[in-house]
């Protein structure tokens, strides 16, 4: 079965008047239908812009990428200004933390999915809102005909950020972005919502990628997980390989710190040091300087990733 | 001897901060001239007590009054009604001790590193800033600020000449802690004061937390909404709900045999670490309702699966079960809930 979407060796650099930032250093993965990839990762370490490239959302003049972003086999990297418009409004749709900026303030609810569903399927003013109405049943609003005509300051936080889900489906996309999107929710709309993606996701038949810190949270929706440090994924592995045997130092290091049930008591494993500065790329791995098992090998080149396991890849020179 | 260690007054029975009845009401839009105005019942009627050596937890979501229990138990804001006393000491009333006296015994760390600290400051300045404002001498002060530094694992020498954006995230935050004990505080109130750190780093700082705690003698309350972190830190645990307490026990009661439904469902609304075990349901639906109008008698029955009659008519009292205090009706004998205790007394 072919990939819906193929990332080859991207890489991303921003140049700001004052530095260059190596944001996104050499990814890649591929991803199939209905499959879900989650990305965790640390503040800092480009999950954010990896998933942006995908729709080429940067700003042009400041960045410079190389590498391959193939979406059902069309290049975004070459996309001309139509393609990429199909790309964004059809193909691919974006969750993000904050609903409040995916919704004009001025308009309703109703009016937005509606015309959403217009511009993309030329159904009529009541087709399209017709439409709207099930999608917010679709993502379990109570009395949806109602919060059609409801402002998106007048949603609670958690209604809000179903309402951005309905948007971003009402144009069957067949790639769904989700950039920390339950983050600013509290645990019992959490669950709720990610509950939902989880359910829309099959039924769709989407390919999601799921970009969050928490790795609870990438546990619960992910069929696979890679692990994001200083813009690489350092460790690529399906969730129960991951969580059972995570094979960086870096991944192992995450899981340790990070706390859970039945560890009161019990002093945390914390990784020393903080992650490194992007404006330079370094010679070697860049988790080195606090990685516990460096070797002198770690740092006179970057270690390519290597496979592990069927589907297990990890980027450390001791993975056997 | 750890000279930073400070003295006990009333022994180690009585506890170290006594909060009764505490009420915080904001006002928010409404009419003019204060007709039709609507309140924000923040804090509603709250009674506390911090045992002396005790980590006392705090959770609830977003909005349920948290912060504003902390902002009032510094008195950053002057509480509606209700009392504290401090160690046997009433706190701003003719035979007690001062607000500022308070201040100085009670320190607070919030969540924002960047933003609490002054960029103009170098480390160090910030650091001896209070102590110098108390009548330290600077030669002392600048050895306190040495200290502070190392207990709080930065190195003097190369930290106190920096500026705060010379600093990451957890270094901030590291100092931001230095600068609470450095007046040497009995009581220190750390509000998500880890949350805006990476994992890797909220690790460092929770085992130093952990260790200036047993150094320095401290008693802490924590308020966190990640509720791991608080199971990890915390002796009692408090759940709050719109502006009241739900329930109140020790870590274990509360994680291991939650009594109240909404407590309950928070803890199950944790995402799994077992990708063998996810979660299937939500354990409850909806949002939580706006506190400018909460509903009336039990605040959480509009989401509660359990909810009756009585529910909507009377405020279940935080009530004792013998391990902790729940305020359900539930948990109360004879409140008139199907599902109440039955005999005499709750189970005590
Ligand atoms: N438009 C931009 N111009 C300059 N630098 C940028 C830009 N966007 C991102 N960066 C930088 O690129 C790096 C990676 O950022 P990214 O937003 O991908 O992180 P992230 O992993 O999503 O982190 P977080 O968990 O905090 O959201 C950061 O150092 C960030 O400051
Ligand atoms: N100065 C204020 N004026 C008006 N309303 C306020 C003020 N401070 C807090 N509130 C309101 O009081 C309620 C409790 O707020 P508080 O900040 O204590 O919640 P919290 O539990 O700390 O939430 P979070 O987890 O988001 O930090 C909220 O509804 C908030 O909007
Ligand atoms: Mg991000
Ligand atoms: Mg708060």
């Amino acid at each position: 079965m072919s990939d819906l979407l193929q990332v080859r060796d991207l890489h991303v650099t921003f140049k700001t008047p004052d530095r260059t930032v190596h944001a996104v250093n050499g990814v890649s993965f591929e991803l199939k239908r209905g499959e879900t990839l989650g990305i965790l990762g640390e503040s800092g370490s480009g999950k954010s812009v990896t998933l942006r490239s995908i729709l080429r959302l940067h700003p042009e003049h400041r960045t410079r990428w190389s590498g391959s972003i193939r979406m059902e086999g069309d290049e975004v990297l070459e996309m001309g200004s139509r393609a990429l418009a199909d790309l964004r409004g059809r193909r691919v749709a974006m969750i993000f933390q904050e609903p409040a900026t995916a919704f004009d303030p001025v308009f309703t609810v109703g009016q937005q999915i509606a015309e959403t569903i217009r511009r993309h399927t030329g159904k009529s003013e009541t087709d399209a809102f017709k439409r709207a109405k099930e999608l917010l049943e679709l993502v379990r609003i109570p009395s949806p005909a109602q919060r059609l005509k409801a402002y998106p300051h007048e949603m609670s936080g958690g209604m809000r950020q179903r309402a951005m889900i309905a948007l971003a489906l009402s144009c069957n996309p067949s790639l769904l972005l989700a950039d920390e999107p339950t983050t600013a929710l509290d645990a019992t709309v959490q669950i709720q919502v990610l509950l939902l993606i989880r359910e829309l996701q099959r039924e769709f038949d989407l390919g999601v990628i799921f970009v969050t810190h928490d790795i609870g949270v990438a546990v619960e929706v992910s069929d696979r997980i890679g692990v994001m440090y200083a813009g690489k994924i350092v460790e690529l592995a399906g969730v129960e390989q991951m969580v059972d045997a995570p094979q960086h130092p870096y991944s192992r290091g995450l899981l340790a710190s990070t706390v859970h049930d039945g560890m009161r008591g019990q002093r945390l494993e914390a990784i020393p040091g903080a992650p490194p500065d992007l404006a330079e790329v370094p010679t070697g791995c860049s988790f080195a300087p606090r990685c516990k098992f460096v070797r002198p090998d770690c740092t006179t080149a970057p270690p390519s990733l290597r496979a592990t396991g069927d589907t297990h890849l990890v980027r450390c020179v001791l993975a056997a | 001897m750890d000279t930073m260690i400070p003295v006990d007054r009333g022994g180690p029975a009585q506890p170290l901060l006594l909060a009764t009845g505490l009420r915080k009401h904001f006002p928010v839009g409404g009419g003019i001239l204060g007709r039709g105005r609507k309140v924000v019942r923040a804090v509603d009627d709250l009674t506390l007590s911090v045992a002396k050596g005790e980590t006392l937890g705090v959770v609830g979501e977003s909005g349920c009054g948290k912060s504003t229990v902390a902002r009032l138990l510094i008195r950053l804001i002057k509480p509606d009604r209700g009392t504290m006393v401090l160690d046997g000491d009433p706190v701003d009333e003719p035979h007690g001790i001062t607000v500022n006296e308070l201040r100085r015994q009670v320190q607070m760390v919030f969540q924002d590193s960047y933003a609490s600290l002054n960029p103009r400051l170098t480390i160090g300045e910030t650091l001896a800033f209070a102590p110098k404002a108390h009548g330290l001498p600077a030669a002392e002060a600048r050895e306190r600020v040495r200290d502070l530094l190392s207990k709080v694992g930065l190195d003097p020498n190369n930290y106190a000449e920096r500026y705060p954006h010379e600093l990451s995230g957890g270094q901030r935050q590291r100092v931001n802690i230095a600068r609470a004990l450095a007046l040497r505080p009995r009581l220190v109130i750390l509000d998500e004061a880890v949350s805006a750190l990476d994992k890797s780093v909220e690790a460092q700082v929770l085992n130093m937390l952990v260790d200036l705690k047993s150094e320095l003698g401290l008693t802490y309350v924590f308020i966190s909404h990640d509720l791991n972190v608080v199971q990890y830190l915390s002796d009692r645990v408090l759940v709050m709900y719109l502006g009241k307490i739900v329930e109140l026990g020790p870590v274990e009661a509360i994680y291991g045999n939650p009594q109240h439904p909404y407590t309950r469902a928070l803890l199950s609304a944790r995402p799994s670490m077992d990708p063998r075990k996810r979660t299937k349901e939500a354990p409850i639906q909806g949002d939580p309702p706006n506190p400018i109008d909460p509903p009336s008698g039990c605040r959480f029955r509009t989401r509660c699966p359990f909810a009756e009659d009585v529910c909507a008519r009377a405020e279940p009292a935080l009530s004792d079960t013998g391990h902790q205090s729940v305020a359900c009706h539930m948990s109360i004998a004879g409140s008139g809930h199907s599902k109440a205790v039955r005999g005499g007394a709750a189970a005590a």
